[in-house]
């Protein structure tokens, strides 16, 4: 299981989790994203910008 | 940007995150056998003089409006087909577009009074009246939306955008504020098919689900399917998601129009498989 770049605490990722996948840090709430999966690596996913939108 | 052999006839499906709408689609592609690559955006250049992309066509699921306008018209000037177009993304993607689109088809949305300037503002805002909303021309989710219900907060209001860097927070969009009963309608479309639509409910004036409002089925009829399928012609068609909200009275009124349509919400809701139908509707309008 991989850890939270930002606290450090253990994150469960689905086994069919896809490189640019979006996961949230169980206890700080922290958006990551999936930037490897075998095996599994998180960095901090990059902000929302401004005109994100649907 | 790979222009290998390997694009040669696939789908593209050009992403900005993978949320569950996205791998919902790419899931759909997989169950279909269909063959796609999935592209990065922040990995897409385009040398305007260089091998083309050989797709078959582009889904394009880019969150950023600007970047999602430049993509889409880079792929269609190659000659491949994205869904949705770019003068589509166009449209909806400002709501002024929108709303200039939509009025020029004669259809009921919300009074609207644009202001080009902080200094046009304030008399735009008491054209419309107090409670006025004011929207950013950009953006979704409810971001920057603003309830203004008299001179001192339009005026707040305005100096506060003024300290905004980008020009468009400098153009005023404000539209009446419309009691919906705390509901909105969310309507799917694909080409000329309304598919489904949910009612988004919330205590707060702001009914999006992004804000936590709660989805639950609406009926599709007839006068729901007429003008949900009208709003999304006045904005060129596609598979888009048109937002309506109901007066008091219960006169349907189209509110804004998206893209780049979410729909976690409307499976939840629905149950329906949305991506599979998107992913169907990709199949007609995409060449073999």
């Amino acid at each position: 299981m991989s850890s939270c770049p930002e606290c450090t605490t253990a994150v469960p990722v689905a086994a069919q989790a896809r490189v640019t996948s979006i996961v949230m840090c169980p206890s700080c709430e922290a958006e990551l994203e999936v930037v490897g999966v075998e095996p599994v690596m998180l960095a901090l996913a990059p902000e929302l910008e401004e005109d994100f939108g649907e | 940007m790979m222009m290998s052999e390997a694009t040669d006839g696939v789908l593209a499906v050009l992403t900005s995150r993978v949320r569950l709408e996205e791998d919902l689609i790419l899931r759909a592609l997989e169950r279909r056998r269909i063959r796609y690559e999935h592209v990065d955006e922040r990995q897409v250049s385009v040398a305007l003089d260089g091998p083309r992309a050989r797709y078959r066509g582009v889904l394009n699921r880019i969150m950023s409006h600007t970047r999602s306008v430049y993509a889409a018209r880079l792929f269609e000037a190659q000659g491949i087909p994205v869904l949705n177009p770019s003068r589509v993304i166009e449209t909806c993607g400002d709501k002024i577009h929108t709303s200039v689109a939509l009025a020029a088809a004669g259809l009921p949305t919300p009074r609207t009074v644009v202001a080009l300037t902080p200094r046009a503002a304030l008399a735009a805002i008491e054209q419309v009246g107090y409670p006025a909303v004011l929207k950013p021309a950009v953006g979704s989710w409810g971001r920057l939306l603003a309830k203004v219900n008299d001179r001192d907060a339009a005026e707040a209001l305005i100096e506060h955008r003024q300290s905004l860097a980008a020009p468009v927070h400098q153009v005023f969009y404000v539209q009446e504020y419309v009691d919906k009963r705390g509901r909105d309608i969310r309507a799917i479309v694909l080409g000329d098919e309304v598919v489904a639509a949910i009612h988004r409910r919330s205590e707060h004036w702001i009914t999006n689900t992004a804000r936590g409002a709660t989805a639950e089925v609406c009926e599709l009829t007839p006068e729901l399917v007429k003008l949900t399928r009208l709003a999304a012609t006045a904005v060129g068609g596609g598979a888009v998601a048109v937002d309506l909200i109901e007066r008091a009275d219960g006169e349907l009124l189209v509110n804004e129009v998206n893209h780049t349509m979410e729909f976690h919400g409307l499976v939840a809701a629905t149950g329906l498989d949305l991506a599979d139908r998107l992913v169907g509707y990709l199949q007609e309008v995409l060449p073999p």
